[in-house]
């Protein structure tokens, strides 16, 4: 690197954002996922990103690491625009992306995977990678062994490797994509140690995270996203000036503070719950940790008939596995019971015959089989049995006459029961679900993230039909990362982090900010 | 056959016309094709292809003989035909039919002389029958226990369990069953009067009708009853068939013991209605015949019939075209091999064209 290009660069420190954006949209189908963004990154600084799951995190970094491009607006690389067309092309500017899940190939050793993308032509140049690996780790105190197999290593170190390929690239800007979210609490101080040497280099970071505390731990700069817009900024003086609770005050109104928002109608019940007697109820719940789901960890809680109980949190601090464990899916440790009978003994047919109803999350991958026609999804739960069977012959009339009257009963848009399911729209194929599960015998509903994905209309319709579940005398799980549906539909609130529930508040007022801190894993 | 990928392109949407069109897209083509690929290998080694297909019909299908050869020919193919259909319309690739088929042809072949003396006539061929699907059932069972409780990919596991099990069985003919009355390696005769019984004045076996009716029950089970519908919602997303609570390793299993024993009993009608015995090396590699043909009926019962009779049409004409033309009669195998790889080239491009169209 010759002076003047090095001297021109620390001026331009001073100055100029390393990479801007300006005015960024982005639209999916049904969905703005950016909205007019700004959004400036100085060379030096830890630029925090913070916001619920949707919030449009994954879409700007997706942006800025060249996986799509962005409707409008423009990304400025040292004052020019640019457009950065494929993540090829983002290294070659200098943009690192250090993603959520590791990008390592685990029977390679550290050596060949970061010799990975070299021309295939030339011999792998190991003694000038060593050399150079050297030189980098020295300087930012990294202890990478080139000759260990990835497999063997912890996920702090595979991390350590990632964010060393992107170095060995010459990248000015690394993204780390909810980098600490599977670490240990070690781990994540090494990476936040890591983080502050790196910018003293003059290296600028964007660094994601759900937790509140390492975003003031290691930021120089949050920005606060929500529903695709950027809805706050703090900048490096008022970072270091604001103490800790004003700090989290701050930013729990910023990323969960309602305020007058439209969308937002409440399906609150009219009366308040009568005291009853639980009718369902969970007791030390458990299901091992694995490399990439956090289990779960001795849930316990209880619902009342006609109550709704809300499972609140990040995505992916075992939602899924909880449902899974109610519904027979998934085995678990500890004890089920439903009106006073126990069923963590039985299938998923048998909880599903008792009461105990599931409507998963992912409604094209499990959810229904979409090659067959809507009228069997109605009834794939009830397979061979009477009477839609009959000694274990289908009776296609009264299948079809069943199908009918869910449709009708649950306005599902169809052009014909005998239409693939996978050929509506996600609205329909939700109502499909519902109407499935809640078929004569329905006495307690895990709903998981059930509005995910729907439009707003859809959106309001399944929670029109999920209070009416309720206030039918159900006891209901609602399981979503979305506050705003929780706040709105819920009696009681639960939030789960790391498979475990960190607390239980009941839906007053002040609920939004308790359940924020909770989520942001900030203590009570 | 980018000139024929059109039709299928305007096919969509509108209606039965449409689909039949569509269908015939998917099925003609790839068979029309897989005679013009053919039929240059043909000319590339001299021989006339014109010459060589419509010897084929004529001695397969037009001639009495031949159409009563073929028909007989049809009952082992409809048995082995209705195991793939149970076993791939659940996803499961059971492609162990050789080995299944030989087992159970060689256990029948053991037990119908010996027992033929002893019980009556019907009864030692339901024997034959009964013991050979329970020996294809048994040769299958690793590969199902694998699968269900191990995740091995069963394509492997058939297929190696395929090459012990036609290993097994010539041992068993040059060592076990061995006919002390003849020289050549063989098996001991079936009497023809003790086989299944001929249609009418014909020399067709009345295995056919037994076919027939075999693969029309398995096609209605598929289509019509509880059992079938699991089945086919393992094969068409195994993951709803977990969220529904079905059982998977039980119905790995069983899927597996009806379709290795539906070959099986393919075997020993092969032996009882037609063959008499098992000759050492004996291998006539049914099973991977067949597979095309499933697949060009789409796992449908009744078009794997119509498919079944083309495939046996094709055997018994090219089995004469080998003595008069001197085209070895293996080369039914080269024809049946190139449609399979026309018909993946005919679902790459609709495939193709479907994706292109929703862009």
């Amino acid at each position: 690197m010759n002076t003047i290009a090095a001297t021109a660069r620390i001026d331009a420190q001073a100055t100029q954002p390393l990479i801007e954006l300006r005015g960024v949209t982005k639209r999916f189908p049904g969905v703005v996922a950016n909205d007019s963004v700004d959004l400036a990154i100085m060379p030096g600084e830890v630029h925090v990103l913070l916001g619920e799951n949707g919030a449009g995190k994954s879409t700007m970094v997706s942006m800025l690491s060249g996986l799509v491009q962005p409707d409008e607006g423009q990304i400025l690389l040292d004052g020019r625009a640019v457009r950065i067309a494929s993540p090829r092309h983002a290294l070659e500017l200098g943009i690192g992306t250090v993603f959520q899940h590791m990008m390592l190939v685990p029977t390679l050793t550290v050596a060949q995977n970061l010799l990975l993308g070299a021309p295939w032509w030339q011999r792998p140049r190991t003694a000038a990678l060593a050399e150079r690996t050297r030189e980098i780790a020295g300087r930012l105190g990294l202890s990478v062994n080139l000759d260990a197999r990835v497999a063997d290593l912890s996920l702090g170190q595979q991390q350590q490797v990632e964010i060393l390929r992107a170095l060995l690239r010459d990248s000015r800007l690394l993204i780390l994509d909810e980098s600490t979210s599977m670490l240990t609490p070690q781990g994540i101080e090494e990476l936040g140690a890591l983080m502050r040497r790196l910018v003293a280099q003059g290296i600028a970071i964007v660094f994601i995270t759900h937790k509140l505390n390492e975003a003031a731990d290691f930021g120089d700069r949050i920005s606060v996203l929500r529903l695709g817009r950027k809805v706050g900024e703090i900048l490096p003086d008022r970072l270091r000036a604001l103490s800790r609770d004003d700090l989290v005050a701050e930013i729990v109104r910023l990323m969960f503070d309602r305020g007058t928002d439209e969308s937002a109608q409440s399906f609150r019940r009219a009366a308040p719950l009568p005291s009853a007697a639980p009718l369902l109820t969970v007791s030390g719940l458990s299901v091992p940790a694995t490399d990439d789901n956090p289990g779960l960890d001795a849930v316990s809680f209880e619902v009342r008939p006609g109550e709704v109980f809300g499972i609140a949190g990040i995505d992916g601090n075992g939602q899924k596995e909880l449902a899974e464990a109610l519904s027979g899916q998934r085995r678990a440790a500890g004890r089920i019971a439903l009106g006073g009978e126990a069923l963590e003994g039985l299938g998923v047919g048998d909880r599903r015959r008792r009461g105990l109803r599931y409507l998963t999350d992912d409604r094209l991958g499990e959810g229904t089989v979409g090659a067959f026609p809507v009228a069997t999804n109605y009834v794939v739960k009830e397979i061979g049995r009477p009477p839609l069977w009959w000694a274990g012959i289908e009776r296609r009339a009264e299948i079809e006459r069943h199908a009918d009257d869910l449709t009708d009963r649950y306005d599902v848009r169809t052009p014909s029961i005998r239409t693939p399911v996978g050929r509506l729209s996600g609205g329909n194929i939700q109502k499909v679900l519902i109407a499935r599960e809640m078929v004569e015998g329905a006495r307690a509903v895990v709903f998981n993230k059930p509005t995910y994905g729907l439009d707003l209309a859809n959106t309001l319709a399944t929670r029109a039909r999920i209070r009416e579940v309720a206030d039918r005398g159900l006891a209901v799980v609602l399981i979503s990362t979305d506050l705003e549906e929780l706040l709105s539909m819920c009696d009681r609130i639960a939030v789960i982090a790391r498979g475990r529930i960190v607390g239980t508040v009941d839906n007053t007022p002040g609920a939004s900010g308790r359940i924020g801190r909770m989520m942001l894993g900030v203590a009570e | 056959m980018s000139a024929g990928a059109e039709p299928a392109a305007r096919a969509e949407g509108s209606g039965m016309l449409g689909e039949l069109a569509h269908w015939a897209f998917l099925t003609v083509v790839p068979i029309l094709a897989a005679l013009v690929v053919t039929g240059l290998i043909l000319l590339a080694v001299g021989v006339d292809p014109i010459r060589y297909y419509s010897y084929i019909v004529q001695r397969g299908l037009l001639s009495p003989s031949g159409v009563q050869q073929t028909l007989t020919r049809m009952a082992p193919l409809l048995f082995i035909a209705a195991g793939l259909i149970v076993a791939f319309r659940a996803g499961l690739w059971n492609l162990g039919g050789d080995g299944q088929f030989l087992l159970g042809a060689v256990v029948a072949a053991a037990l119908g002389p010996a027992l033929i003396g002893v019980l009556p006539g019907w009864l030692t061929l339901l024997a034959c029958a009964l013991a050979a699907m329970a020996v294809a059932m048994v040769w299958s069972l690793l590969p199902a226990l694998l699968r269900a409780y191990q995740g091995v990919n069963e394509i492997i596991t058939t297929l190696m369990m395929s090459f012990l099990g036609v290993s097994l069985a010539n041992v068993l003919v040059k060592l076990v069953f061995l006919d002390p009355g003849t020289t050549v390696p063989q098996t001991r005769t079936l009497p023809v009067e003790d086989r299944l019984p001929r249609l009418w004045d014909t020399t067709i076996t009345s295995g056919l009708i037994f076919g027939l009716v075999t693969i029309v029950l398995v096609h209605l089970m598929m289509t019509r009853t509880g059992f079938g519908l699991k089945l086919r919602m393992v094969g068409a997303n195994p993951r709803a068939a977990i969220h529904a609570g079905l059982n998977m390793p039980l119905l790995t299993i069983v899927v597996f013991a009806l379709s290795s024993g539906l070959i099986g009993i393919a075997g020993a009608i092969d032996i009882v209605g037609i063959q008499g015995n098992v000759r050492a090396d004996w291998n006539p590699a049914y099973g991977l015949a067949v597979i095309p043909m499933v697949f060009l009926a789409r796992m449908n019962g009744f078009a794997a019939i119509g498919f079944v009779f083309l495939l046996a049409m094709l055997w018994i004409g090219g089995e004469s075209a080998a003595r008069r033309i001197g085209v070895p009669h293996t080369f039914t195998l080269v024809l049946v091999g190139v449609v399979l790889i026309m018909l993946a080239v005919a679902e790459w491009i609709d495939h193709r064209i479907r994706q292109r169209r929703r862009v």
